[in-house]
């Protein structure tokens, strides 16, 4: 698809997120704190993301400043340095966790020493796939993966090719997910590697709120490059100042450098 | 339970001769995937004509070096979560799908970090207990799925500790999956009962 890539407000095409607030538009919402009105304690929620890559963080930002605590929450890395879902983690309102991966995220890793939090660690595939097998309405699947480590502990074993163990899926009462444009009816274009896991959880979770950079007019999307089909999204809101982050910034200096050298003789 | 005697040189290898020495071990037009740690310095040293598509399970397939300063953008990525450009034979695609090109066997190589292998290629690399807890994030996977798998790490830990040992004492990331263990000291094969010196320094 032809998209600007560059873009991160208004495409250009004259829309406000007011333009879309209309009785025929019913999932789309005027913000996050309007899009997270059922969220309450007690309840699991699924936040997309691979690090801080692709996060929904208005949704997250309005978690901070929600009065609710025992939360479930089914993330890949639960924040990354202080930031993403670490937020709500240093508040204390995560009971329970499910993720893959906690280096990078030293708030995580203390409350799991401390046993102030109940973390289930599952292989970062099976963690897709279980996420994936809920939206999808399998139960359970057999899968080589964690096959004679702890991950294997209280699962059937069953020998196909080789010994697999059965691991069941995994949904949530809701999902929060970014993606970079939503038509009204909530079919999702993700942008480059911030699609990871928001596809699966849009899938998974009764009730999907989703957060765009943009949300588009129809037709926007051609039907054969959308990512996500809007069936699986209940809820829409146009997210505001995305800080996008990136968590290294590795760069080319060598090239950098050899530009700048080329400039500087073309200069002469 | 036994110790291992594996007769070493003195010479070590430097990190970048340990990655010259994985590149070797890999053929070209293959799909490669690389793990954090010791393992980036694979991809910084890759031969161009080697002609290799690297994968990156948060969902790339074709990823290049580092981005031109223009070229950065907060949602290219790789597995570590550092910056990257990409090929333009790349494409991008869910977790899911990415993990399913690891499990389903189409990835032929995975490169990793250890804390421990075993002569049965038994791995260890995601946990101390009651010290350290990294996760497994999708170690176990890779492990599992990919046709080849190197471990790049030191030989010796921190203490001076023997990191090749008859049995791992470490939890498991995988069992009997390890082809490869790359050292500074050579490279060594688990083959159930030993490890075959397949190179020294």
């Amino acid at each position: 698809m032809q998209i600007n890539q560059t873009s991160s407000s208004n495409y250009g095409l004259g829309q406000t997120p007011a333009n879309f607030l209309r009785p025929e538009f019913p999932k789309i919402f005027p913000d996050a704190r309007a899009a997270l009105f059922d969220i309450s304690d007690g309840i699991s929620l699924m936040s997309g993301g691979f690090g801080l890559c692709g996060i929904p963080e208005n949704s997250i930002q309005a978690l901070c400043e929600m009065d609710i605590k025992n939360l479930t929450v089914i993330s890949n890395n639960i924040g990354n340095s202080k930031r993403g879902l670490a937020k709500i983690l240093v508040q204390d309102k995560i009971s329970k966790a499910f993720c893959s991966y906690v280096g990078g995220n030293p708030d995580l890793e203390q409350r799991i020493m401390n046993r102030e939090i109940e973390v289930t660690l599952i292989p970062q595939g099976s963690f897709a796939e279980k996420i994936r097998a809920h939206g999808m309405g399998i139960r359970a699947f057999y899968t080589p993966t964690g096959y004679g480590t702890l991950v294997a502990e209280g699962k059937e074993v069953k020998v196909f090719d080789r010994p697999c163990i059965l691991e069941e899926s995994l949904g949530a009462d809701f999902a929060i997910i970014k993606a970079q444009y939503a038509d009204p009816y909530g079919n999702l274009w993700f942008k480059e590697s911030a699609r990871n896991f928001s596809p699966l959880m849009a899938m998974a979770a009764k009730v999907t709120i989703v957060e765009v950079e943009e949300i588009v007019p129809f037709g926007f999307l051609k039907a054969e490059d959308i990512h996500t089909s809007g069936i699986f999204v209940q809820r829409i809101y146009q997210g505001t100042n995305y800080q996008n982050d990136i968590e290294y910034l590795l760069i080319d200096e060598d090239e950098d450098e050899a530009k700048q050298q080329l400039d500087h003789r073309e200069k002469k | 339970m036994s110790t291992l005697n594996i007769p070493v040189n003195e010479k070590s290898w430097s990190l970048q001769e340990m990655a010259l020495e994985v590149i070797k071990l890999i053929k070209p037009n293959s799909s490669v995937n690389l793990g954090i740690g010791m393992p980036t310095m694979v991809s910084e040293l890759i031969p161009k004509d080697m002609n290799l598509m690297i994968h990156s399970e948060n969902g790339v397939l074709g990823v290049s070096k580092r981005p031109k300063k223009s070229e950065v953008s907060p949602t290219l990525i790789n597995a570590g979560k550092e910056t990257i450009s990409v090929l333009n034979s790349a494409s991008f695609f869910d977790s899911s799908l990415s993990f399913g090109m690891i499990r389903g066997g189409h990835i032929d190589y995975c490169v990793l970090g250890g804390m421990e292998v075993d002569v049965h290629g038994n791995l260890a690399n995601w946990m101390v207990p009651g010290k350290k807890i990294t996760g497994m994030g999708g170690a176990m996977d890779l492990v599992n799925g990919a046709k080849t798998v190197i471990i790049m790490m030191n030989h010796f830990s921190k203490d001076g500790e023997l990191k090749l040992k008859q049995n791992c004492t470490l939890p498991l990331t995988g069992k009997n999956v390890v082809h490869f263990v790359v050292t500074e000291k050579g490279i060594f094969k688990p083959n159930g009962t030993e490890f075959e010196i397949i190179k020294l320094t």
